[in-house]
């Protein structure tokens, strides 16, 4: 039944987004705030350290947290502004029930409940346990994730668990832990400042980690040299020393045409490789072939350019690699990742002061949300789902018999396939918005519709949420303690400023309430957050991702405490494998060959012009709290169709043509922005949008390999002019009378 | 004027190589107690079809103010360290005589208040030892609140800059551009 039960603009109307310029109640209670919470901002992986003025139970604004040691009071607009997202007019205060032809109304706890567990039962007793599925989201602390990776195996019983991470930084994950045995950015940013060459891959730290870019700009004063490789030439690219403007899927073709030129110059660190790494020969063999003709037809970047910045790279003697989705989001997303880790260990550059590498975790507890067990096939401590001794030791802190545990489940992707195909029947989802955030969404539209009973927590009625038959009014960021873990690896400890209004109650309360009244609240009974956190470090001890040394008081004491932290006694470890002894079975580094392939789907004469997707600063994500907040809305208002003049000019495009974008699999219309900031051959449509602005009707469902994540990066589109403009000032009124 | 307590040391600095149009100055401005929710600082684009770059327009705080010198009401004060303020809401006729005066392009009349408004360097923080709201927000740190001896020391590439030629008029400033090492002045046409 989760079809819509009336029509969107009719929910759109009473339930947003509607954009709020102030906190409900004015500004009344900023200038004297009751009190001002140290917390952290609630959006992207840097975790900004920040305050939170509070009056009345509400919040009013916010002052800059000087102390905080990686940010010192920096911010993005997201984090000036997040505090619009508590107080806010589309805020859910009750739980809600669909009803057909109506809409949704209040309803509850008590009913809200009951309907639930009654279906939850229903569905398992008549198509299995695994036909009830659950998706959650890494925007939750640590203590979310892992009370949900056990409400899942233990009260639900489903092996069908997995999360939204799995469309951000897996493909990383999944490359690390090949690699290294362990998966985390290898230094704290402070390393960054002092590098000799920085590499930035795929990541648009600009306008997707503002307060990154300090970091490199002292690096920089410092006399670093900078190499950005994006299709575009995004702000921090503008005054870099060398941009590389690769084409969507060319990653592996140019870091495997770099390694091989490291060879060719004996830019090679021989001692590390020899002792702390192993298959190098395989490694290099694989790209003996990739010379820089191969190089310039695969990566669309010019010969001259592919030298130099093997030559810069292989030369230094520190340097930091980092990348995020734009290397991540592909059908060969490990494999890019794995070959910019080939680059590292090449030269040896880990381990060691100044010398770094690491992936940006894109959502808020990108790396934490990735220890904990909300994994399909993960359980606490980056522990394997499929193996005995690790499902023995964490049943055991679960109070459960090892056979009693479900085994690896579908991914995220997998899971929406396998309601269309009917083998899911159930689905309950908290902070996860896959009608906006998956590829291909109108076939997940027709997944979720077929779904017979749908329920969702959450705090906002989201694009997905609007699909279910119970919304259960859950908690903000602000509301609840707990932990998370920024993509430096340092947890750091989130305050509840405020408590959750009305009958909203805390995600965390609901998520007991559930699992006890399935029977399971023994297990349940945690007192506080810190209880959970309690039994979370006691389930990581041992794992790769060992939280067992730090405590509430230790985080706060220090401003945050990096994993691994074995001990009590520990100080925990901001930079990895200064031992050099990797968390592999053999103790060493690996290096992995990687053969380049073509992405999923190319560009031919049907569809001949590549798409790829990405975001813009003041969005986050599925914007489902962010298009909600009146300046950050204002500034980037609508999705526009990015292209270059070139380009533009074989269509006969202007600025602010209506283009018609289609792919295989969908097709919507932009406003073009024509610019010479982008690669003549591609289009790039941010996606945090819903409905008909949705960049992810065109991108495709093809998944890496491994990782599972979705190739959004790339995929085949053909434009088409409408005829049409749309001028900047009817931009809104345009828009919103697509809906 | 309320009695102030500026850390004489400390100036404004702008560099505009690192701005990334991420506009969370404009956004911390409007949070700053005295504004009433307007930015008093703007970013724009320079070209953006063929350029992503973008510029940081703020109130250069004159040493020998335009703006109130040519106040017929006498509504612009400038304080002992150098803050030139928003024009004082009881003596602002609404005249616009600052607008045009400015070299840097600065105040704004506010059409509904009939009442001009510009960026007074957040004298509520600045004057209680507190940087800036814009400043201390910029993510890239293009906006930096300090002494000369830390922006020098911190970026050895480039130089504070804030004397500015208009024709055959000198305006110096309190707030300093970076600008590459060797120059000493900027000259505007
Ligand atoms: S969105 Fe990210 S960079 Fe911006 S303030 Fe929040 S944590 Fe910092
Ligand atoms: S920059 Fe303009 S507004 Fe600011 S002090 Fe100088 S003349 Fe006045
Ligand atoms: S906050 Fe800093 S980087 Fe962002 S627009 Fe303003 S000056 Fe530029």
């Amino acid at each position: 039944m989760a079809k819509l039960p009336i029509a969107a603009d009719q929910i759109i109307e009473k339930y947003g987004p509607h954009k709020a310029y102030a906190p409900q109640a004015g500004f009344y209670g900023a200038h004297e705030p009751d009190k001002l919470v140290k917390t952290h901002c609630c959006y992207c992986g840097m975790q900004c350290g920040i305050q939170l003025k509070v009056k009345d139970n509400k919040v009013a604004g916010f002052e800059p947290w000087m102390e905080f040691p990686f940010n010192e009071g920096r911010l993005c607009p997201k984090g000036v502004e997040r505090y619009l997202q508590n107080n806010h007019p589309d805020r859910l205060l009750n739980s809600l029930q669909r009803v057909e032809g109506k809409g949704f109304e209040a309803v509850s706890w008590e009913r809200a409940m009951d309907k639930t567990i009654n279906e939850i039962n229903r569905i398992q007793r008549e198509y299995g346990r695994d036909a009830f599925a659950m998706l959650s989201g890494v925007s939750l602390t640590n203590e979310k994730s892992y009370m949900i990776g056990k409400f899942a195996r233990v009260a639900l019983k489903t092996a069908n668990l997995d999360y939204n991470g799995r469309l951000c930084m897996v493909s990383a994950g999944g490359g690390n832990k090949k690699a290294f045995g362990l998966d985390r950015s290898s230094n704290s940013w402070a390393d960054l400042a002092y590098a000799e060459i920085i590499i930035v891959a795929g990541a648009n730290i600009s306008e997707t980690f503002p307060t990154l870019t300090h970091y490199i700009w002292r690096a920089r004063d410092n006399g670093a040299k900078l190499i950005v490789v994006d299709p575009r030439v995004i702000p921090l690219a503008r005054t870099a020393d060398l941009h590389l403007p690769i084409r969507p899927g060319g990653d592996s073709a140019l870091f495997g045409a770099m390694l091989k030129i490291l060879v060719d110059n004996d830019w090679l660190d021989h001692d590390f490789i020899e002792n702390h790494t192993s298959g190098f020969q395989e490694t290099i063999d694989a790209v003996k072939d990739y010379d820089l003709d191969w190089a310039e037809e695969h990566t669309g970047i010019s010969k001259d350019k592919i030298l130099e910045a093997a030559t810069l790279w292989g030369k230094a003697k520190t340097s930091f690699l980092l990348h995020a989705r734009g290397v991540e989001h592909h059908t060969k997303g490990v494999d890019n990742v794995l070959s910019c880790i080939n680059l590292v260990l090449a030269t040896g550059r880990i381990g060691k002061p100044y010398c770094g590498y690491g992936t940006i975790t894109g959502q808020g507890n990108g790396q934490g949300g990735r220890e904990h067990g909300h994994k399909c096939d993960q359980l606490p401590g980056n522990r394997d789902i499929t193996n005995p001794e690790h499902r023995k030791y964490i049943a055991e802190v679960w109070g459960i018999e090892e056979k009693e545990m479900p085994g690896k489940g579908l991914t995220a992707y997998e899971q929406i396939e396998a309601i269309h195909r009917g083998e899911i029947k159930g689905m309950i989802s908290i902070c996860f918005n896959p009608l906006v955030s998956l590829p291909n969404n109108n076939f997940v539209r027709q997944a979720l519709e077929k779904l017979e009973f749908y329920i969702c927590i959450d705090s906002f009625l989201s694009e997905t949420a609007r699909h279910a038959d119970i919304i259960m009014a859950g908690s903000l960021h602000e509301e609840e303690e707990g932990t998370v873990t920024t993509a430096e690896g340092r947890v750091v400890k989130i305050n509840a400023a405020v408590s959750p209004p009305e009958n909203a109650r805390r995600d965390g309360e609901i998520l007991m309430e559930i699992a006890s009244r399935l029977g399971a609240g023994d297990k349940f009974n945690f007192a506080n957050s810190e209880a959970i956190f309690n039994e979370l470090r006691l389930a990581s001890k041992g794992g790769t991702a060992d939280y067992y040394g730090i405590t509430y008081q230790k985080i706060v004491d220090n401003m945050g405490v990096f994993w691994p932290c074995p001990s009590l006694d520990h100080p925990g470890t901001p930079r990895l494998w200064e031992d050099r002894k990797f968390k592999t079975p053999d103790g060493k580094a690996h290096f992995n060959p990687v053969t380049y392939r073509p992405a999923a789907e190319v560009t031919d004469s049907a569809y001949p012009v590549v798409l790829t997707t990405g975001r813009v600063v003041s969005q986050y994500l599925s914007g489902t709290s962010t298009r909600r907040i009146g300046k950050l809305v204002d500034q980037y208002p609508e999705p526009l169709l990015e292209i270059h003049p070139k380009l533009a000019f074989q269509y006969g495009i202007k600025n602010r043509d209506l283009i018609k974008v289609k792919t295989r699999r969908g097709e919507a219309e932009f406003p073009a922005q024509v610019v010479e900031t982008i690669r003549e051959d591609t289009v790039f449509i941010p996606y945090h949008w819903g409905g008909k602005h949705a960049a992810n009707q065109l991108t495709i469902g093809s998944l890496d390999p491994i990782s599972k994540i979705p190739e959004f990066k790339v995929c085949a589109c053909q434009l088409i002019p409408t005829g049409k403009m749309v001028s900047e000032d009817a931009t809104e009124a345009a828009y919103q009378s697509q809906l | 004027m309320p009695e102030t307590n500026y850390n004489q040391e400390m100036a404004f600095f702008v560099d505009m190589q690192r701005c990334i149009g991420c506009h969370a100055c404009e956004m911390a401005c409007a949070e700053c107690e005295t504004n009433g929710q307007e930015s008093m600082i703007h970013v724009n684009y320079v070209e953006r079809a063929v350029s992503v770059q973008t510029t940081v327009q703020v109130c250069m705080h004159c040493e020998n103010p335009a703006c109130a010198n040519v106040c017929p009401a006498d509504a612009i004060h400038q304080d002992d360290f150098g803050v030139v303020h928003t024009a004082n809401t009881s003596r602002c006729i609404g005249c616009s005589n600052c607008v045009l005066a400015c070299p840097f392009g600065v105040p704004k009349k506010m059409e509904e208040a009939e009442l001009m408004m510009k960026c007074n360097m957040c004298y509520d923080r600045t004057s209680a030892g507190k940087k800036p709201m814009c400043a201390t927000v910029c993510p890239s740190q293009a906006l930096y609140y300090g002494t000369k001896e830390e922006i020098e020391r911190m970026r050895p590439n480039s130089v504070p800059v804030n004397s500015f030629v208009f024709g055959n008029q000198e305006v110096n400033t309190k707030v300093n551009i970076m600008m590459p090492k060797g120059t000493h002045q900027l000259i505007v046409d």
